[in-house]
C-alpha cells in the first residue's frame, strides 16, 4: 500500500504511527489539531484560522533520535531549533540526536524531504479524502503558513515539535511502567533512558515498539522552561559541515542521466507575447537540441549543457508583440502613484478619532513625501527547477519554501493531477520569499517552477531551467515600489497630534503601516496602483518598506519638535511596554547620549513584525565625498524568547545585513517595460569590507514566541537613513541611498542636532 | 577540442569549446557540484577554485586557458592542504567552530577565496580581509567569516 493510500484510509494509530523502523523502533508522528476537524477544514479552504502541524521523531536501535522538520531551511538554521524543541519535550540525549527536513528511510535518498513532506506529513488526515482541487487549496493553505511568514518556530515548533516530543516522552514512559508493572508517575525519562526508583532502566530503543502500540496522550504536558536543558542553548547547526565540504546538493546542483538544461530568451518587456523567431541558426549551434515557447513569458533553449543553452538563448532574436507594455518607466509608475493618492479610491487601513478635524486645526504641521522602488532578492541560488515527465507523472527537483505548493502548482500546469506528481525539496541557496510559488490571490505571478513544467512537457528528458544572474534580477517576483504621504499635527510642545498617511498597494502583513506612537488621531489609508511588473514577498514583507517611511517621518517630526528623536519616541511608547524596553536596550547597548567619535552619527528606529519588535541603533560617518561608512548596529530584539541563541543571532545578523544592502544600493528601475538592472555590478551588494560590526541583545520579555527571519530587516533603512539626517542634514526619503548626494553641508550640523546624535 | 587537465589530483581530457568557462565545464561536464553558479560575471566569487594555486573565478575562465593545470575545488580544497582523508582543512573546521554558513550557497567560493589569501598572508590584518575577499554573501554571514578568519591566525 502506497503512502498516499494508507492517509487516505487513516485508522487512530496511522495518525500518530506511521510505522516501525527497520531493526525495531519508531517512527511517531504526531498531528496537533485544533477543537474541531470539520471547522478546522472549513477555515483552511478559507484560507485562514489554525495550522495542523505534523512532526515526525525516530527511535533507532541504538538510541539514536532522528527528528524531521516539516520546514524548508534556505538558511535561517531552523531544521536546528526545532529539534530542539522536540528533543527538550522528549528528554532525549542531545549527543545522540539527529534532525533532518528529509525522510525517514534511507532508500528515499537524501532529496526526498518533499516526498515526504507531500505525502505524509502536512496533509492532516481530516483533510483526506478530499477532491484534488480542495486539496491544491489545503497545498496552497498550509505552505504560506509553513516556510514563510517567520513562522517556523512560532507554529511548527510551537505547535508541532514541543507537543510531539512531549508526546513520544509519555509513551515511552507508559510502556516502560507496563514493562516493570509500576505507576508511570513513578518513571523518570532522563538523557534517551526511563528508569525506576527501584533501580530498572531502559533505553529509549528498547522501549520504543512497546511504546509504538500506545495511544498518544490527548493532551501532551509540555516541561517548563525553567526546566529547559536544550532549548536556550545555541546547539550547532546540523546543516552546516555539508556546507563546508561542497557537498550539500542544492535544487541547481541535481545531476540525473541524460539531463538536458533549458535556458529562457525573455522578452523585452513584461507580459508580451511572442510573435515569431528564427530558430535554425540557433538549433544549428553545438549540443542544441530544442526550442520551446513559454506563452507570455519568451523562448527557452535547450541543450545539453546550460552555457552551450544560455549562449544560444542570448543569440536568439524574438520578435512580440508588447501589448503597450514597453511605455512602463519608472517616471510613468511614480505619476500613477502620484495621481492615485490624489484622486484614487482611498481604502481605510486604521481610522481612529478625526485626524483630518485635527490637521485642520492645528497651527504646526508637517508633511512629507517618501518613495522606494523596485527590489529583487538576489539569492545567491539563482532560480531553477527540474522538472522530468514521463509515463504520466512528473518528478520535480528544486529548493522552495513550499513543497507541497510546489507540488499542486507543477500538478496544474502539467495537467497530470496532485497524485502523480513526486516533488523532490532541496536545501535553497537563499530564499528571502523568493522561492515561493504562486498562491492565488498572494503571488499571482508564475515562476521558474511553472516555466519548468511547461518546457518540461516538450522534452523527453529530466531538464534543468536555470536562470542566469541577469534573468534573475530582471524575471524576479519584486518587492514592489511603494509611495507613502505623510502628513502630521504638532501641538505647542512638539508631540504629535494627527497622523495621516496615504501609500500605494496595501501588501501583507496588513498593519505594516501602523505605527505604536499614542497617537489618538490617525487616518491610514491605501489605493492601488497595479502594473504589469511581477511582485512577491521579500524578507519581512510590506514592513520594510513601511518601517523606512513611518520611522524617518517619525524622526522628522522629533527633529520638527527639536527632540532627541530617541526621548521623543519614548514619550509616545509610554503605553507599550515591550517596545518601550526594547527600544531603551537599543539605545543603552549603542551609547545613545554618550560622546561620538569625530564625524560619527547615530539613528535610531523600531518596529513590531511577525510578533517580534527589533529597534536598531545605526552609526555612521559620511565623507567628505559623501559615502556613507556604516560602522556599527546594534540590535535590540524581543521575540519571546530563544530557542537557539546563536542561530537566533544569525537571523538578526542576516537581516540587518540583507537591509542594509538595500537601503544603501538596492534599486530595481524600469524602462521601455522591462527590467535596466543586469547583474551584481549594476544591482549591487554589501560586501565583507562594507559590513559593520554588529551587537545583537534579546530582550528576553516571556512573551508568547515571535519570528525572526524577517523581523531584523524592517528598522535599518530608517535607523540609516535617521543617522544620514543627523550627520548632514540631508533627510533621505527615497531609497537607496546611493542616489543621493550626501555631501556634508558645513554649519547645518550645530544648529538643531542634539549631541547625543551627532558629534562636531 | 581536446584539452587535459587535472582536478583534484584527477586527470581529465575533455573535448568541448575552447571558450566553455570553466565552472561549466566542473559542474554540468564533469558533475562537481561544490563549484558554484552565482553570476557568470566575476562578480560574485561563488565559483572561485584554485588554479595552480590560485583563486580564480571559473565562471569568467575558458577551459583552454587551464590546459594542464592543477585545479582544486572545495571538494579537493582539505587534501590540497594536507588534510588526511575525510578530514577537513583548519579553514573548514573554524567555518564550524564559527557556525558561518546560513543558506551555504557562498560558502564553497568564500572559503576557497580564504584558503587563497591565508596562502599568501597566513595573519591578514582587517584591511587585507576587506580587500581580497570581495565574494559576495546574501545571507549577510560577513561578520562570521571575519571573525573565523582571525581565530585562525591566533591558533
Amino acid at each position: 500500500m502506497s503512502i498516499i493510500e494508507k492517509i487516505k484510509n487513516p485508522t487512530r494509530r496511522q495518525m500518530i504511527v506511521a510505522g516501525g523502523v527497520a531493526g525495531g523502533g519508531m517512527l511517531l508522528g504526531y498531528a496537533f489539531s485544533g477543537p474541531s476537524r470539520s471547522a478546522q477544514a472549513a477555515k483552511a479552504v478559507a484560507n485562514e484560522g489554525e495550522v495542523i502541524l505534523g512532526t515526525w521523531i525516530k527511535i533507532s536501535p541504538d538510541n539514536t533520535v532522528s527528528i524531521y522538520a516539516p520546514n524548508s531551511d534556505m538558511g535561517q538554521g531552523v531544521i536546528t531549533a526545532l529539534a530542539q524543541m522536540a528533543a527538550e519535550e522528549m528528554e532525549a540525549d542531545w549527543s545522540k540526536v539527529e534532525a533532518f527536513s528529509a525522510p525517514a528511510e534511507k532508500a528515499f535518498a537524501n532529496e526526498a524531504f518533499g516526498q515526504r513532506f507531500t505525502e505524509n506529513m502536512t496533509i492532516p488526515p481530516m483533510f483526506q479524502g478530499l477532491s484534488d482541487a480542495l486539496m491544491l487549496k489545503v497545498a496552497q493553505f498550509m505552505n504560506i503558513q509553513v516556510t514563510g511568514g517567520s513562522s517556523s518556530i512560532r507554529w511548527t515548533g510551537h505547535h508541532g515539535m514541543r507537543p510531539a516530543g512531549a508526546a513520544a516522552k509519555d509513551m515511552l514512559i507508559r510502556a516502560a511502567a507496563a514493562r516493570w508493572n509500576v505507576p508511570a508517575s513513578e518513571c523518570v525519562a532522563k538523557l534517551s533512558t526511563v528508569s525506576h526508583a527501584s533501580g530498572k532502566s531502559a533505553t529509549y530503543a528498547e522501549l520504543a515498539s512497546d511504546a509504538a502500540e500506545l495511544s498518544p496522550p490527548a493532551h501532551p504536558v509540555l516541561k517548563a522552561k525553567a526546566d529547559y536543558i536544550i532549548v536556550g542553548q545555541p546547539k550547532q547547526r546540523f546543516d552546516i559541515p555539508g556546507k563546508v565540504d561542497g557537498s550539500t546538493k542544492y535544487g541547481i546542483d541535481v545531476h540525473l542521466p541524460d539531463m538536458l538544461y533549458a535556458a529562457i530568451k525573455f522578452t523585452p518587456a513584461f507580459g508580451s507575447d511572442v510573435i515569431s523567431y528564427d530558430a535554425a541558426p540557433i538549433l544549428a549551434r553545438r549540443g542544441v537540441k530544442k526550442l520551446v515557447t513559454v506563452p507570455g513569458v519568451g523562448v527557452a533553449v535547450i541543450a545539453d549543457n546550460f552555457w552551450r543553452a544560455k549562449e544560444a538563448a542570448a543569440l536568439l532574436e524574438l520578435k512580440a508583440d508588447a501589448k503597450g507594455n514597453d511605455k512602463l518607466s519608472m517616471d510613468s509608475i511614480y505619476k500613477a502613484h502620484d495621481a492615485a493618492i490624489a484622486s484614487g479610491e482611498l481604502k481605510d487601513d486604521q481610522v481612529a478619532g478625526d485626524a483630518a478635524a485635527v490637521l485642520a486645526k492645528a497651527d504646526r504641521k508637517m508633511q512629507a513625501t517618501y518613495r522606494v522602488p523596485y527590489l529583487a532578492h538576489a539569492c545567491m541560488e539563482p532560480m531553477n527547477c527540474t522538472v522530468w515527465i514521463r509515463n504520466g507523472k512528473a518528478d520535480v527537483w528544486v529548493g522552495t519554501q513550499s513543497p507541497l505548493n510546489t507540488r499542486g502548482r507543477v500538478a496544474e500546469v502539467s495537467g497530470l493531477g496532485f497524485d502523480n506528481v513526486t516533488v523532490h525539496a532541496h536545501l535553497m541557496g537563499g530564499g528571502f520569499g523568493r522561492r515561493v510559488p504562486v498562491v492565488s490571490g498572494f503571488i499571482d505571478f508564475p515562476s521558474e517552477i511553472d516555466f519548468a513544467t511547461i518546457i518540461a512537457k516538450d522534452v523527453d528528458a529530466p531538464v534543468q531551467l536555470l536562470y542566469t544572474r541577469e534573468d534573475d534580477i530582471r524575471h524576479d517576483a519584486y518587492r514592489i515600489a511603494v509611495t507613502s504621504q505623510f502628513e502630521a499635527a504638532l501641538d505647542a510642545s512638539g508631540k504629535p497630534t494627527a497622523w495621516v498617511n496615504t501609500y500605494t498597494s496595501k501588501d501583507e502583513p496588513g498593519e505594516a503601516a501602523h505605527v505604536p506612537y499614542g497617537i489618538a488621531d490617525r487616518s491610514i489609508r491605501s489605493v492601488e496602483s497595479p502594473t504589469v511588473v511581477p511582485r512577491g514577498p521579500w524578507r519581512s514583507v510590506a514592513h520594510s518598506q513601511h518601517t523606512f517611511f513611518t520611522e524617518s517621518f517619525m524622526d522628522e517630526l522629533a527633529h520638527e519638535a527639536n527632540a532627541d528623536p530617541y526621548e521623543y519616541r519614548r514619550a509616545l511608547l509610554k503605553d507599550q511596554p515591550r517596545h518601550l524596553a526594547v527600544l531603551d536596550r537599543a539605545a543603552k547597548e549603542a551609547g545613545w547620549g554618550t560622546p561620538l567619535a569625530k564625524g560619527r552619527a547615530r539613528g535610531i528606529a523600531i518596529q513590531q513584525s511577525f510578533k517580534s519588535i527589533v529597534a536598531e541603533v545605526a552609526e555612521i560617518s559620511v565623507s567628505p565625498a559623501g559615502e556613507v561608512k556604516v560602522h556599527r548596529v546594534t540590535a535590540a530584539v524581543d521575540c519571546g524568547g530563544t530557542i537557539n541563541p546563536d542561530t537566533a543571532t544569525q537571523q538578526v545578523e542576516s537581516g540587518i545585513i540583507y537591509g542594509l544592502t538595500a537601503a544603501m544600493y538596492g534599486a530595481v528601475t524600469i524602462a521601455n517595460g522591462g527590467v535596466e538592472q543586469t547583474n551584481f555590478t549594476d544591482y549591487e551588494m554589501l560586501h565583507l569590507s562594507q559590513t559593520p560590526e554588529i551587537a545583537v541583545h534579546f530582550v528576553d520579555s516571556g512573551a508568547d514566541l515571535g519570528g525572526l527571519g524577517e523581523p531584523a530587516t524592517p528598522p535599518i533603512a530608517a535607523a540609516l537613513a535617521n543617522a544620514v539626517f543627523a550627520a548632514t542634514g540631508k533627510r533621505v526619503r527615497e531609497l537607496p541611498l546611493k542616489n543621493h548626494d550626501l555631501t556634508p553641508k558645513a554649519g547645518k550640523l550645530a544648529s538643531f542636532m542634539p549631541k547625543s546624535m551627532a558629534a562636531e | 577540442m581536446s584539452v587535459t587537465f587535472k582536478i583534484n589530483g584527477t586527470a581529465h581530457t575533455l573535448d568541448v569549446e575552447d571558450e566553455m568557462p570553466l565552472l561549466w565545464v566542473l559542474r554540468n561536464e564533469l558533475g562537481y557540484t561544490g563549484t558554484k553558479f552565482g553570476c557568470g560575471v566575476a562578480a560574485c566569487g561563488a565559483c572561485t577554485v584554485h588554479v595552480n594555486g590560485e583563486a580564480m573565478r571559473s565562471c569568467s575562465v575558458a577551459v583552454s586557458d587551464v590546459a594542464d593545470s592543477e585545479i582544486v575545488t572545495i571538494e579537493g580544497l582539505a587534501a590540497s592542504l594536507g588534510a588526511a582523508e575525510a578530514r577537513l582543512a583548519p579553514v573548514q573546521e573554524a567555518w564550524i567552530k564559527h557556525q558561518v554558513p546560513q543558506c551555504g550557497y557562498c560558502q564553497s567560493g568564500m572559503l576557497m577565496a580564504v584558503a587563497a589569501l591565508l596562502k599568501e598572508t597566513p595573519h591578514p590584518t582587517d584591511a587585507e580581509i576587506d580587500e581580497s575577499i570581495t565574494n559576495v554573501c546574501r545571507c549577510g554571514t560577513y561578520p562570521r567569516i571575519r571573525a573565523a578568519i582571525h581565530s585562525l591566525q591566533d591558533a
